[in-house]
């Protein structure tokens, strides 16, 4: 049976880390991720956790200590934000090269300068290329529910890649909601207890780890990663439907298409502003508007088909992105328009950049944005006076 | 799995040491409380660190090679991005016989400790950790990590092999670098003449954690060194072991001179043999008389610009050393 509690998105981090039993947790506070730290830290004091917690000094120690303790086979979570996911950056890759199942909590948070403490989602699109699953959430159920999938994803040997769980900082993780948190038996019997790996430490087949392979060799240890990562789609899809099997909720997998079936118009969005985007499609669906919500769940591997199928029948598709690559447009719009692309679509698209640095995404930016996307499927984005294709949303002036 | 960075000595084809038996003192030092004295004679022969591609004379995989015969089999290594990486770990050649992992270059001590954490939280009793990082990667770009592990109070052994600059990347200077040596950043040039800053007080910066056990070492006093890492072994905390590892590629002196600069460093005073211990300095060799720094500096081509006035004030920094040493410490 589960029970109910009021949480914020940290705190249901929390008891979705406390459910599935990590050996080691090594951590370093930053707003906004500090309440699940705190948290975790509490249950390790009070005995009700039997994790080895490490005080470390840093994001960068942070992540080299999970690394170690992974390599020798143990369940490992941290958790960060922001600065300190570029800090810890350069052991991502190292990670996941070493293929160590390590769960992570990205609270998604602006990046300085100027400085700011609140949520987009610029920080992780820096290391989208380290070869880790990014999964994104978009309300506390869904962040509890998830850690616990996250360790199957994570621990299968088909894909044995660590995952990133990303949250969008303050509007999750610090909003209060009703959440159930499963019971411990039934996640004991759901997730069972990581097996030390071939290719981990062990005392009976010693092994070197994070070998140098120069160029005769280093190409293969790649593509194979990749490979192996690409898998992680489809198994996405069947954890979730084991999952829902036994505790009785979906979250769909890759993709959530909402009310996309007859869709003239079709939103895609990543993380908490799904559920703004779906309230205002209900309202435009109301006053007879076909529109749909695409809610992008995973990021990498990149579900291109999947994404591209959902859109197919779409005149005009908006891609809502938290983030800037400067110098371009929005990661995931460049990621989307890829995907149509190579799978023959040819429904326009339109970027829109929003929630940068906590800026409010209102339902009034995301009526607007379909109401641009009406004009681009009428026909004006066409030719090099046409509507710009990357859109500011809730800008206090010209951009 | 075949796509896993990790390989071991039975995949990648290592020939060697396989069958050689360990000493009847290597066998009593796995039983505990008796203090096992180390000496050339009773040393095991088995290898555990064995065809890897270091230069001919490398101080360094010497200080490696040997401790691994004090630690034995049940050592688990972390070695940052360096030379002993570099030469190790080439898929698919394989060097080392125990579990070893390379670590990002900042953060061997971190990963040294998640190492004994994740091991602990398995179940095993007593795991042994044990970084080993040059110079750069401990008093550099590591000290944070090593800073925070030691603090945390983890039970590891962290040897830091000082061959005075970053060697792996082709000899630059870094914190433990001494006074006057050429390196390829601080070249013997027309007005400055090599490295103008001294080394990083290391030893006393670690013991200043309170830390369980530290001590300097030097490969000129093989049994000394040795014996040191088998204290750090038993002391039950987090240990450090600083070990002056000469480089002969980088300091420009024969390959079988590394055991004589290495004695030679010790016996004019330029290095010092100490330990620290229940929170207090111990002097282990306090030398009545110092031989000639000009000996040892001029046998080496990092050293061979160095003018008399040079030479005067590398000993007038040896004598205030040795008189705070004197003064504070227990000789």
């Amino acid at each position: 049976m589960s029970e109910a509690a009021f949480l914020n998105g940290n705190e249901a981090i929390a008891y979705g880390v406390k459910l599935c039993r990590p050996d080691v947790i090594a951590a370093y506070p930053i707003t906004p991720q500090t309440k699940a730290v705190e948290k975790l830290s509490q249950f390790v004091q009070d005995g009700e956790m039997a994790t080895q917690y490490m005080h470390v000094e840093s994001e960068h120690s942070a992540m080299a200590c999970s690394i170690g303790a992974s390599a020798v086979g143990a369940r490992t979570f941290t958790a960060t934000s922001s600065q300190g996911l570029l800090y810890m950056a350069e052991c991502l890759p190292y990670a996941s090269g070493a293929r160590l199942p390590i769960v992570m909590m990205n609270a998604n948070r602006s990046i300085a300068t100027p400085w700011n403490i609140y949520g987009d989602q610029m920080d992780v699109m820096f290391v989208l290329n380290a070869g880790w699953v990014q999964l994104f959430v978009e309300n506390g159920q869904e962040a509890l529910d998830m850690v616990i999938q996250s360790y199957r994803l994570a621990e299968d040997t088909r894909v044995m890649a660590p995952v990133m769980l990303n949250i969008d900082g303050f509007v999750l993780t610090h909003t209060y909601e009703k959440v159930l948190i499963p019971d411990q038996a039934d996640v004991d019997a759901w997730l069972p207890r990581l097996q030390v790996q071939e290719h981990m430490m062990q005392d009976n087949n010693p092994m070197s780890m994070c070998i140098t392979a120069g160029n005769a060799h280093n190409m293969e240890f790649k593509v194979r990663q990749h490979q192996d990562l690409l898998r992680a789609e489809a198994l996405l899809e069947e954890v979730d439907a084991s999952f829902a099997a036994a505790f009785g909720r979906s979250w769909k997998g890759a993709v959530d298409a909402y009310r996309c079936d007859d869709a003239e118009l079709i939103l895609l969005t990543t993380g908490s502003v799904s559920g703004t985007a779906r309230v205002v499609v209900d309202e435009l669906r109301a006053a007879g508007r076909r529109v749909g919500l695409l809610k992008l769940r995973l990021v990498r591997p990149f579900p291109a088909a999947r994404v591209a199928e959902v859109l197919r029948g779409a005149r005009a598709v908006g891609v809502f992105d938290k983030n800037i690559s400067f110098g371009y447009e929005g990661t995931i719009y460049t990621n989307v328009n890829s995907a149509l692309l190579q799978h023959g679509c040819t429904a326009p698209t339109m970027n829109f950049i929003g929630g940068l640095g906590g800026r409010d995404v209102s339902r009034g930016d995301l009526v607007a944005a379909f109401d641009r996307l009406q004009l681009l499927a009428d026909g004006a984005g066409a030719g090099a006076s046409g509507i710009d294709r990357v859109q500011y949303l809730g800008m206090r002036c010209e951009a | 799995m075949s796509a896993n960075m990790s390989v071991n000595m039975k995949q990648s084809g290592s020939a060697g040491a396989s069958g050689a038996a360990a000493s009847g003192a290597a066998a009593a030092a796995g039983s505990g409380s008796q203090q096992i004295k180390w000496t050339a004679r009773n040393l095991p022969e088995q290898e555990h660190f064995y065809g890897h591609k270091a230069c001919g004379g490398c101080g360094e995989s010497l200080a490696l090679r040997l401790a691994l015969k004090v630690l034995g089999p049940d050592a688990y290594l972390s070695l940052p991005a360096g030379c002993m990486a570099a030469v190790s770990f080439i898929y698919p050649n394989m060097a080392f016989r125990n579990n070893a992992i390379i670590t990002p270059f900042a953060s061997t001590a971190a990963v040294a400790t998640g190492v004994a954490a994740g091991l602990k939280a398995l179940g095993k009793a007593d795991p042994l950790s044990v970084a080993f990082a040059g110079d750069g990667g401990t008093a550099d770009i590591g000290i944070q990590a090593l800073s925070g592990a030691i603090d945390r109070g983890e039970r590891f052994i962290y040897i830091c092999t000082d061959n005075e600059a970053y060697m792996n990347t082709g000899i630059q200077k870094s914190g433990l670098t001494p006074f006057g040596a050429a390196t390829t950043t601080t070249p013997a040039g027309k007005v400055i003449h090599g490295s103008i800053t001294e080394k990083k007080n290391m030893f006393e910066i670690v013991a200043a954690h309170g830390i369980r056990y530290a001590a300097t070492a030097s490969m000129g006093y093989l049994e000394d060194f040795m014996n040191k890492v088998q204290k750090a072994k038993d002391c039950g905390g987090p240990s450090y072991i600083h070990v002056f590892a000469p480089c002969p590629t980088g300091w420009g002196h024969g390959s079988e001179e590394t055991l004589a600069v290495a004695k030679q460093v010790v016996d004019s005073g330029l290095w010092y043999l100490a330990e620290f211990e229940g929170g207090e300095f111990r002097l282990n060799r306090n030398p009545e008389t110092f031989i000639p720094v000009r000996d040892y500096l001029k046998r080496q081509a990092r050293f061979k610009h160095l003018q008399d006035a040079d030479i005067a004030e590398i000993e007038r920094l040896r004598d205030a050393k040795w008189q705070y040493l004197r003064s504070h410490w227990t000789v």
